[in-house]
């Protein structure tokens, strides 16, 4: 069981919460996920960290409303519990000081940026934030990511704000000046080009994949990802990966194998939802 | 044998057939397909036993349940009393006489089985352990006055559960710490429904917490506290965390969508109850046709559970011949009766692609048996030129599973095998780490329940002996305890 301390809308379709989790807080680290389950009947999701905050017992995460369970969450409120939370899970960041590092994060997903940046800062790292979304009113932690930075990219598809254009344009420009360490957390198709952006620059480039899991202990294998043609679990072996060997399509491919699954079951959601208490 | 066969009515030289649901209506649900006897079949079975002297029975098997004392508690109607017989040495009689290899172990060395088919051990077993849980009578278990020492169990899987019990009758404050958000391991996310319903591990699970032992679940070891930590707060750590990881072959196209592990499809419908989807959430996919490649308990699970979710046809894809096929007897010959295939002799080369990304079909070679390998099973191997494809949706990977790295690799000094196993006693599951002791298949590698459990009941009486001491074992009366 862990309570919800504290639920924010930060966009129609984004929710945060921060959860009562006192014994994960204590032991996650940046880059590490937890699994929670919302009922007896609920399935198992992985979800990145947001935040950590041994001192309160608290860790916090950042979803988007895309799918049942999603959107059954975001009707829990202040208060309730979350059946099951599992963590952490997976491998921390590896922290050092490398120098320079370029964060890149599109949409919800600069959320998991902020403890990384938060501890590679600490190590002493010169951190370049570029975060993106469609449009300005779509950006999220613009505030948080400019705490933890020396500098904030923001690009838009619109060029509503900063700079007109994708994520990997900004990169780009970075690149060109010099970067020692890219680190992309995102949808795949994000990380998939900030790889490319970044293979002729020759910088190392860390992803934090999103597979499929269950378990989350590297029991079942679902979460099976091919890192240069070898064959990884995304759990115990990741969730970071280096970006350059990262076989993208078989990734994003194996992220659709329940995409009928899904429509039903939301379809289904949306029919009959009852807000569970 | 010096066993002398008492005066007594003829024995019947058959077994009695234990009733079960009907093969075709039962492939289409998940309900148990043994339905256990009645009171008369089970006094019928139970008058088939003599009653040795020294039973090999008992001997036969890894936890030596005093076999032969429950079975005449049976003859005599005392059926609680049966019951409670057995519960002094195993804390799972209704999953053990479900799923344990008789065969080879209790049965196997049955004196009656001599001349005629050996007494139903396992069915027995069954029998008094249902009896007992649907009377809702709780046998009364002995506990030794308390300790105050804490051990900590990894997994509560059949050897944590053991080790459990026995160290909480010994008067040791115990805590399991369980990965997933139920208690079981295996039997919990394993075991399918129509083996082993999960209400019946729930209430024996239930019979630990009665005496005392907190189950931790949600917390995996190796992440949210390591052995290490354990260490500090606890006087010793059993570690039952079982293999864990599942193996693949290796193929081309083993990433496809449409291929799963036996643990991914099993946890899916066991654990999260996919069967039920949309009910539950989780979700699986089941096709027309489903191949599993394997040939053990696990394959048989896995394809027979492919059925049950509506697979129009449902394969079993193994390299050696029907005689290696390592299952349970029972197993096997349930799903031949419901009309699973057995592609014998068959070896998978690569899974094809349908073009976007999901299964096809398997392609496969046929196979001969040569010289015995290190297994001392007949070696196979491909014979040329014999490729064919198989048609299908789903691919089911039943092949085995390997050491799970996430406690071995983060406790600091523990000797591991040379494949990521613990290094531990067979007789006391003492590792190299004073205090850290492990048991069932995360030492062994994938094996049964009942020798996990075995593993668990060494591993307890050990930690008992490390905690109070030989010495004060003797002072303070456990010396004769009926668990040790």
């Amino acid at each position: 069981m862990a309570k919800i301390l504290e639920k924010r809308k930060v966009r129609p379709d984004v929710y945060f919460f921060r959860l009562s989790t006192p014994e994960i807080a204590k032991k996650a680290k940046a880059g590490q996920f937890i699994i929670l389950i919302l009922h007896e009947h609920g399935e198992r999701i992985p979800i990145s960290l947001a935040d950590i905050n041994p001192e309160d017992g608290s860790v916090s995460i950042m979803f988007m409303t895309v799918g049942k369970t999603s959107t059954e969450m975001a009707t829990f409120e202040v208060g309730d519990e979350i059946a099951d939370v599992v963590g952490p899970l997976g491998n921390p960041s590896h922290v050092k000081n490398f120098g320079k590092v370029v964060l890149v994060g599109g949409g919800f997903g600069v959320a998991p940026l902020y403890p990384i940046a938060k501890a590679l800062k600490a190590a002493g790292n010169e951190i370049v934030t570029v975060m993106g979304a469609r449009n300005a009113d779509l950006l999220l932690y613009e505030e948080e990511m400019a705490a933890t930075s020396d500098k904030v990219l923001v690009t838009t598809d619109d060029g509503s704000k900063g700079i007109k254009g994708v994520v990997t344009l900004a990169l780009e420009d970075e690149l060109k000046a010099g970067v020692d360490l890219v680190l992309a957390v995102g949808a795949a198709i994000m990380m998939k080009f900030v790889a490319k952006t970044t293979e002729p620059y020759n910088v190392k480039t860390i992803v934090s994949l999103n597979p499929i899991m269950v378990d989350g202990t590297g029991m079942c294998g679902a979460c099976r990802v091919s890192i240069g043609g070898e064959t990884k679990f995304g759990c115990t072996d990741g969730p970071e990966f280096d970006g350059h060997l990262v076989d993208w399509d078989l990734l994003m491919s194996r992220q659709r194998m329940y995409l009928k699954e899904e429509k039903e079951a939301m379809e289904r959601y949306s029919c009959n939802c009852v807000p569970i208490s | 044998m010096a066993d002398e066969v008492k005066k007594r009515p003829k024995i019947i030289p058959k077994q009695i057939p234990m009733p079960e649901q009907d093969p075709i209506e039962r492939g289409k649900n998940f309900n148990e397909v043994a339905l256990g006897f009645t009171e008369e079949q089970a006094l019928a079975e139970a008058q088939r036993c003599l009653g040795c002297l020294k039973p090999p029975c008992v001997r036969g098997c890894p936890v030596e349940v005093p076999i032969k004392d429950f079975i005449i508690l049976m003859q005599e109607k005392d059926f609680i009393g049966a019951a409670n017989k057995i519960k002094e040495k195993s804390m799972l009689p209704a999953v053990c006489g479900r799923v344990c290899p008789q065969e080879d172990q209790c049965e196997k060395v049955c004196v009656v089985g001599k001349k005629f088919d050996p007494v139903s051990i396992g069915r027995l077993e069954r029998f008094v352990a249902d009896y007992e849980r649907q009377s809702g009578t709780k046998s009364k278990v002995e506990m030794a006055s308390s300790t105050g020492k804490k051990v900590a169990i990894v997994g509560s899987g059949p050897s944590g559960v053991t080790a459990a019990g026995d160290l909480a009758k010994m008067g040791h404050n115990v805590t399991i710490f369980e990965a997933l958000h139920k208690p079981g391991g295996v039997l919990i996310y394993g075991i399918p429904e129509f083996r082993l319903p999960k209400s019946i591990v729930a209430s024996e699970i239930d019979g630990l917490k009665d005496m005392g032992v907190e189950i931790k679940t949600n917390a995996v070891i190796g992440k949210l506290y390591t052995v290490d930590e354990l260490m500090d707060d606890f006087d010793a750590v059993f570690i039952g965390t079982g293999a864990g990881l599942p193996v693949f072959m290796g193929i081309e196209g083993e990433n496809l969508n449409g291929v799963y592990s036996a643990n991914e499809f099993l946890t899916r419908t066991n654990l999260m109850k996919a069967y039920d989807f949309p009910e539950f959430d989780t979700p699986i996919k089941i096709g027309g046709r489903v191949v599993v490649i394997g040939g053990g308990n696990v394959a048989m699970d896995s394809v027979r559970t492919a059925l049950r979710l509506g697979a129009k046809e449902a394969s079993i894809v193994y390299r050696r011949s029907h005689e290696e096929l390592p299952a349970r007897a029972e197993e096997v010959h349930h799903a031949k009766e419901e009309g699973i295939k057995f592609e014998m002799l068959t070896g998978p080369i690569k899974i094809i692609d349908n073009g976007e990304g999901w299964v096809k079909a398997i392609e496969c070679m046929r196979m001969e048996l040569v010289e015995p390998d290190d297994s001392g099973r007949r070696r196979p191997i491909p014979i040329e030129g014999s490729e064919f494809q198989i048609d299908c949706d789903i691919v089911i990977m039943a092949i085995g599973t390997n050491a799970n790295p996430l406690v071995p690799q983060s406790t600091s000094d523990l000797e591991l095998n040379k494949r990521g196993y613990i290094l531990a006693s067979e007789e006391t599951g003492a590792t190299s780490r004073p205090g850290i002791f492990a048991g069932g298949d995360i030492v062994t590698g994938s094996a049964t329940v009942i020798l996990a459990m075995g593993a668990g009941r060494k591993a307890a009486n050990a930690i008992h002996k490390y905690l109070v001491g030989e010495e004060d074992e003797e002072l303070s009366g456990n010396g004769d305890n009926p668990v040790s």
